[in-house]
């Protein structure tokens, strides 16, 4: 741990943390320019450049302005959420299997945003649709986990529970759409970032530079909440509080990623642990983990468009391929 | 009286475990809480710790209801070692000492010097300095044990409560974590314990809360209040009280229902 002081103000970072985040950065900045650059017509990268300036061909600004900009941008934001959000909700049950997929949160963003597309909402009907079943779904999983307090281990076995239910759901009001809702709903409930324009990026902006100053507010108190309710009330904070602003800020950025971009799993529930143990810092922490989710998202996206090329995979199976193999190795490595 | 609760009702849920309960801690006793199973004991120091609201009655700190104090503050002058604490993945043991500077700290003072200094002396006075940069996943209990103290050390209060400090410890790792208490309030501090074992009661309390059934049964110094028919009445053992050979304090010895091995 190195401190850095300045008269009474004092911050402390471990130098392994630091490197580790702008490690992050320049792998995250690296993904985002072949993202830009390549493709079906390639943008050389002094181009890109130009063209973030205002100064770029037309041809440039169409390309990457309008069509893989917003998408690398989409990718970063959502993946920042999602990974904070598994961040808070790890941090919150102590486990790392508390994140939103298991949790039931995404479950209830997908059956949200599929009952929006079968009723044939728009766009912006079934963002709405899948942050109101996410917000719905975390406040029924508290209410059933909930006996005088709400202990980790039965929210995430209720959360598992209630997603499994609402999997039904999702495939019963499959069932019953017209085939061309079905498809369209098909594809959304992947998670996906193809044809993601500014619409979607910039409430996701607008999200994060709302809850980011929250989430450092609570990062501290959550981190002492790591060693028990008893140890945090005895360093004087309020558990319930901290528990109750945490598990909102936790839902919201859920809700409002899988509103840009529908339910992507995996990128909660790994980045906080890959983020830890790159980090090797106790417990999760907040801004690698953001970072993290950023990275895996736009890396997973990229992979996506370009291993199966010419055919585009949403990012959403390559997360979920990628999730498994990871939990695997997770649950591998917790048995022993 | 720096620390008291008057005319406490203690309960969970729907399960009432002390009604009109008054509990004095003397300033700068150390004051140890025993009992059978189930007696209240670990509930009445949970409710000194505020870490359980009375449903009637109230504790008081330094003349105030402690409810009314800012949390914090209240974290500054009394220190409390939960009977479990979880030991989060990865952590170091001077990180861990380090987190009881939490009531002293904020977001932008991190780590001052004062800070600095409360977990060097903490570690030090805990004998885990050599242990710093260990994991403390891969301590043993009696060091663990004595990592958590050097954590509630580390918050610098004047009231320092433990609950079964020595519960999951083995008998030499339960006399150094005693020893240890012992040399904390002979510094000055007022520490109240929650504690199984009446020798070591006796053996290091100056001041003794026996408490059945919700009810303080007697306290005072265990030298003058410790006898035969206390323990009879509290415990429902039959005994004999001979003195401690080292210490000087009252000994239990338990009369069991067979006497199996006579002497040669």
């Amino acid at each position: 741990m190195t401190v850095l002081r300045l008269g009474m103000w004092s911050l402390r970072l471990s130098p392994r943390g630091v490197a580790t985040a702008a490690g992050m950065i320049v792998v995250g900045v690296a993904v985002s320019l072949v993202a830009l650059s390549t493709g079906e017509f390639t943008v050389p990268i002094p181009d890109i450049v130009a063209s973030v300036f205002g100064r770029g061909t037309p041809a440039a600004e169409l390309i990457v302005g309008k069509l893989r900009a917003p998408r690398v941008v989409t990718g970063l934001l959502v993946g920042a959420a999602f990974g904070l959000s598994g961040a808070i909700l790890q941090s919150l049950t102590r486990n790392p299997l508390g994140s939103p997929d298991f949790l039931g949160f995404t479950a209830g963003a997908s059956t949200g945003g599929i009952i929006a597309v079968v009723m044939g909402g728009s766009a912006w009907q079934i963002a709405g649709g899948s942050l109101l079943g996410c917000v719905a779904s975390a406040v029924l999983v508290y209410a059933l986990a909930f006996r005088n307090g709400v202990q980790s281990y039965r929210l995430i076995l209720v959360g598992i529970g209630v997603g499994a239910v609402l999997v039904s759901v999702d495939w019963y009001l499959l069932t019953r759409a017209n085939i061309h809702d079905a498809a369209s709903a098909g594809t959304w409930i992947t998670g996906s970032l193809s044809g993601r324009g500014w619409e979607h990026a910039i409430p996701v902006a607008c999200a994060l530079v709302a809850l980011l100053p929250v989430c450092a507010l609570v990062s501290r108190p959550l981190r002492m909440m790591e060693m028990g309710d008893d140890a945090a009330k005895a360093a004087g904070i309020g558990v319930e509080k901290v528990r109750a602003v945490a598990i909102i800020v936790g839902v919201l950025l859920c809700g409002v990623a899988t509103a840009a971009a529908g339910p992507v799993i995996f990128v909660a529930l790994a980045a906080p642990q890959l983020a830890r143990r790159l980090s090797r810092s106790p417990g999760v922490t907040m801004a690698a983990s953001a970072l993290m989710g950023a990275v895996l998202l736009v890396t997973a996206d990229l992979a996506a468009q370009r291993v199966f090329a010419p055919v585009q995979l949403p990012v959403g199976i390559m997360t979920a391929a990628l999730g498994g193999t990871y939990l695997v190795f997770m649950l591998r490595k917790e048995r022993r | 009286m720096r620390l008291y609760g008057s005319g406490l009702t203690l309960s969970y849920d729907q399960r009432v475990v002390a009604t009109e309960l008054d509990v004095t801690i003397p300033d700068g006793s150390f004051t140890v809480i025993i009992g059978p199973n189930a007696c209240g004991k670990s509930t009445t120091l949970r409710a000194l710790a505020r870490m359980l609201k009375p449903r009637a009655g109230a504790v008081h700190l330094d003349g105030s209801v402690i409810t009314s104090l800012p949390s914090k503050e209240v974290a500054r002058r009394l220190g409390l070692l939960p009977q479990t604490s979880i030991v989060p993945d990865g952590i170091t043991v001077a990180d861990l000492v380090g987190r009881g500077r939490y009531p002293h700290q904020r977001l932008m003072r991190q780590w001052s010097k004062q800070d600095e200094a409360a977990v060097a002396f903490a570690m030090e006075a805990t004998g885990v300095t050599d242990l710093a940069e260990r994991c403390v996943d891969e301590l043993s209990g009696g060091q663990r044990q004595r990592v958590w103290l050097a954590m509630a050390l580390a918050q610098e209060t004047s009231i320092l409560l433990l609950d079964e400090p020595t519960t999951f410890l083995d008998i030499a790792h339960q006399i150094e974590v005693l020893d240890l208490c012992a040399d904390l309030h002979e510094q000055g501090r007022t520490l109240v314990a929650v504690l199984h074992d009446l020798n070591q009661a006796c053996r290091y309390a100056t001041h003794l809360i026996v408490m059945r059934e919700g009810r303080i049964v007697a306290e005072g110094d265990p030298v003058e209040i410790v006898t035969a028919e206390l323990v009879q009445e509290v415990f429902d053992l039959r005994c004999e009280i001979i003195q401690d050979p080292q210490s000087g304090t009252p000994m239990i010895i338990p009369e069991s229902r067979r006497r199996t091995r006579t002497p040669a």
